[in-house]
């Protein structure tokens, strides 16, 4: 291998394999934090809710009018709702899952002040709760008609709950919590009576995301929401009809929030989102520009050193000894590159974490990282590199 | 001589297209990303009422939890809002020049004027002391005094928009809307007013529009009216009935307060902590004393508006503009070597060598502004994009005058720093070696 002459060759004419090594790591570093941010905010977006989002509607009813009675309202909507053809069931509701409003809840797995008290958030819900969410009742039952309420205010304890398991076995690590009671902070027993496989709250930045429960309540207040699912494919055409009904049944009340849950959801996931498409965008960006920086530099040195590789040619170095020149002069500057880049990958994922909470970086990036760049400036540099093994030998004799 | 500088750096750039786009589009896109990134970050970390900043101070009493903080992760902090016992109390206190406690509240709206359906919107409930504590000019009529406030009358005072909306636009002073199906006498149109961020509730999004409908204080109580923002709770007491809630520990308040100068300051400091020293002997403020005082600056500061992943994106932005500028070196040094044989003429025919270093700088100049122009378009189009990412980020993602010459400022600056070498390598060579070779 030539790596003397190479390496000797490149130190006398420093500048520009330099700054491709400075402009190296720079990529890489933004590449490695880049990528592995993206990553972690795809895996959130992604995450698992235990609900039908695809296919669930949610609007709102505001009533207003002296005569206005939510109790029959809520009654006659869910009834009108589930007529509708192509829905699978419907359920009141005072918020919406994932849509970062909602009531925040703690409860104890035994009375008195030594229980530990246990956080997550609860929703106020009607028959079909479980079809409605399209979640998946792991064990015990789903309310029936008998079970719902009317209180005349929030501040009582039901008689009923419904439970995701996370928060089950928060509260009872050793398990069968089906039947049990929970108590509120005033120590009021309420009983399980389902255990929900999966469902997400209403906060998706909550580390308690996991924790819901589910009450068989209609609430006092003029606004509820509806949450009305579909069979597969059939939200969009039933949507407009769940506003036409609303709006048919009862003139006291405001119908609003027409929106699929999707919509809700992706609202919720806003921040990650963009924030993973524009960092895409930039590293792509950053990567391209690199590689246009790694072409460029490489044409300049052939350029100039059209005599040279022409000699070359002359005293008997074949086409491909010229290539494998370019080739192994740009590996020595990229493995330059890298290794500072490597160093300053690390460097900005320690100031992400310790200046903006942000994780740390998986080690396994940056040798991934590490071998994009090389396989990067390989193909960059290929083009330059076949042009001056196309030199001609004659060149060398010309202007002697 | 700057003309005929400046046109011979046209010439020069054109005789190499290529490499010409290459530097402009380059520096273009570098600036493109970084100013999209800053404009965000600039229009995030804004201070909407700067005049006024450092005299308007948002008010936090530590009533929370004895056994937790109310923040795991910053102790230090006490709640965000006060409860409806402590909001009232600090009404009585005559110090601050201007107060207003405040909450927001869904609400039914309901026009007499045909055409227009019942809509739900939200409202503040707020002191009438709330416009002129914040500058809110008025188009027509004027704020409510304390007596209706106290009362809790049906009065209102409603945006120019919402005006425009429910009375098309006319002086409505003195005419009725219905509101929670109860006529409101409409006191005063506010001129629009819409702060980003909105600095006096960051609650439930910081870039939210500003209501358009505000109701006095006794309103909230009269109609029973429960936050639409947050409510937190953290004491075991029973609370079932609306004068529960009152009276309960949950805090659901924001309250702001106008102190001209320092010793007005302090002096309300020492207010705050004589008023929680007494309520203690009450039994109530578990916690040790914590009562904070922020100006505008410093609470959205406290309260993190600026997400943190635009501060990342921000820096890493940069990281980006400064692979564009090693990668426009590289360019340059490409462009201006190639040149060398031509100032080689030049410096023979007699041309200092400054004279030449000027030449090159404006050509390096010239490719500055093209690129800063390339990077205005860049940073518009990201800015659309950005706009179409996030929705609630109309007012945050767009470009201004100051932004557009800074835009214009950094690419020149950056092309010059990119230059420098580039032209000083090319300056220095000896005219010599390049006429031998003609």
């Amino acid at each position: 291998m030539e790596f003397g002459p190479i390496w000797r060759a490149a130190m006398r004419n420093r500048t520009g394999p330099l700054l491709i090594a400075v402009q190296i790591a720079l990529t890489l570093a933004v590449l490695v934090n880049g990528v592995f941010i993206i990553q972690q905010r795809i895996e959130r977006i992604t995450r698992d809710t235990g609900m039908d989002v695809e296919n669930i509607i949610t609007v709102q009813s505001f009533g207003f009018g002296e005569e206005f009675d939510k109790n029959e309202s809520v009654r006659q909507d869910l009834e009108a709702l589930r007529a509708i053809p192509g829905v699978v069931a419907a359920t009141s509701t005072q918020h919406v899952p994932l849509s970062g409003s909602g009531w925040g809840n703690s409860i104890k797995p035994a009375p008195g002040e030594d229980a530990p008290t246990l956080n997550g958030v609860r929703y106020f819900m009607n028959t079909q709760a479980v079809e409605s969410l399209g979640v998946t009742l792991a064990e015990g039952r789903g309310f029936d008609a008998d079970d719902i309420e009317y209180p005349e205010d929030v501040g009582g304890a039901p008689r009923q709950v419904i439970l995701t398991r996370a928060w089950a076995d928060e509260l009872f690590p050793e398990g069968g919590a089906l039947g049990k009671a929970i108590y509120d902070n005033l120590d009021r027993p309420s009983t399980v009576i389902g255990i929900l496989e999966r469902m997400h709250g209403a906060w998706v930045s909550y580390d308690k995301l996991e924790n819901v429960m589910l009450i068989p309540w209609v609430i006092p207040g003029r606004a509820t929401y509806y949450l009305v699912r579909t069979e597969p494919g059939q939200r969009d055409r039933i949507m407009p009809q769940v506003e036409e009904t609303l709006s048919r049944i009862n003139g006291q009340r405001v119908v609003k929030g027409l929106e699929t849950h999707e919509e809700i959801k992706a609202a919720s996931y806003e921040g990650d989102r963009g924030m993973a498409i524009i960092l895409a965008v930039v590293t792509a960006l950053m990567v391209a520009v690199t590689a246009v920086g790694i072409v460029g530099l490489a044409s300049f040195s052939v350029r100039q050193r059209v005599k040279q590789i022409g000699t070359r040619r002359a005293i008997g170095a074949r086409r491909r000894d010229i290539v494998r020149y370019f080739l192994l002069e740009n590996w020595l500057v990229t493995t330059g590159g890298v290794v500072a880049g490597s160093v300053a990958a690390v460097a900005v994922n320690y100031w992400l974490v310790t200046r903006y909470e942000l994780e740390r970086l998986d080690p396994l990036y940056v040798p991934a990282g590490i071998v994009v760049i090389w396989v990067l400036g390989l193909l960059a540099v290929a083009g330059p590199a076949r042009r001056a093994a196309r030199i001609s030998p004659a060149v060398a004799t010309r202007t002697v | 001589m700057i003309r005929y500088y400046t046109r011979l750096a046209v010439l020069s750039l054109r005789q190499t297209p290529l490499l010409t786009g290459l530097m402009v589009g380059t520096i273009g896109v570098g600036i493109g990303v970084f100013m999209a990134a800053l404009t965000v970050y600039y229009l995030m970390a804004n201070n909407p009422i700067s005049w006024k900043s450092e005299r308007l101070y948002a008010v936090q009493l530590d009533s929370w939890d004895p056994a937790e903080p109310w923040d795991d992760e910053r102790p230090e902090l006490a709640p965000w809002e006060l409860t409806w016992r402590d909001a009232m109390a600090l009404r009585e206190s005559d110090l601050p020049l201007r107060q207003a406690a405040m909450y927001k509240v869904s609400i039914v709206v309901q026009s007499e004027r045909e055409g227009v359906k019942p809509f739900q919107t939200v409202a503040r409930v707020t002191d009438g002391n709330f416009f002129a504590l914040f500058d809110i000019p008025f188009v027509y009529g004027s704020a409510w005094d304390r007596a209706v406030d106290d009362a809790g009358q049906f009065q209102v005072v409603i945006s120019r928009k919402m005006n425009e909306e429910l009375f098309g636009g006319e002086d409505s002073v003195g005419r009725t809307v219905r509101i929670q199906d109860k006529p409101f006498v409409v006191a005063g149109v506010t001129e629009t007013w819409n702060p980003v961020p909105k600095f006096y509730d960051v609650n439930n999004g910081p870039f939210d529009d500003a209501e358009e409908v505000f109701v006095p204080m006794g309103v909230g109580r009269a109609l029973e009216l429960y936050s639409a923002g947050n409510t937190n709770c953290w004491k075991d007491e029973e609370v079932r009935t609306y004068q529960q809630f009152l009276e309960s520990e949950c805090v659901w308040w924001q309250y702001w307060v106008e102190l001209p100068d320092v010793a007005q300051r302090d002096a309300y400091q020492d207010y705050l902590d004589q008023y929680v020293s007494e309520q203690k002997t009450l039994g109530r403020f578990p916690r040790p004393l914590n009562n904070q005082l922020s100006n505008v600056a410093e609470w959205l500061d406290v309260r993190r508006v600026v997400r943190r992943d635009n501060q990342v994106l921000v820096v890493l932005s940069f990281l980006f503009l400064g692979v564009c500028l090693f990668n426009t070196i590289g360019l340059m040094l490409t462009k201006f070597l190639g040149k060398a044989p031509h100032i080689g003429i030049r410096r023979a025919l007699g041309a200092s060598r400054a004279a030449v270093f000027r030449q090159q700088l404006v050509e390096v100049g010239a490719i500055g502004v093209a690129g800063g122009i390339a990077g205005l378009c860049l940073a518009w189009l990201s800015l659309a994009g950005i706009r179409k990412l996030f929705p609630g980020y109309e007012e945050l993602a767009q470009l201004d005058l100051t932004l557009v010459g800074t835009a214009i400022a950094a690419s020149i600056l950056t092309t010059l720093v990119a230059g420098l070498y580039p032209v000083r390598r090319v300056c220095a060579t000896a005219p010599a070696r390049y006429l031998r070779l003609q």
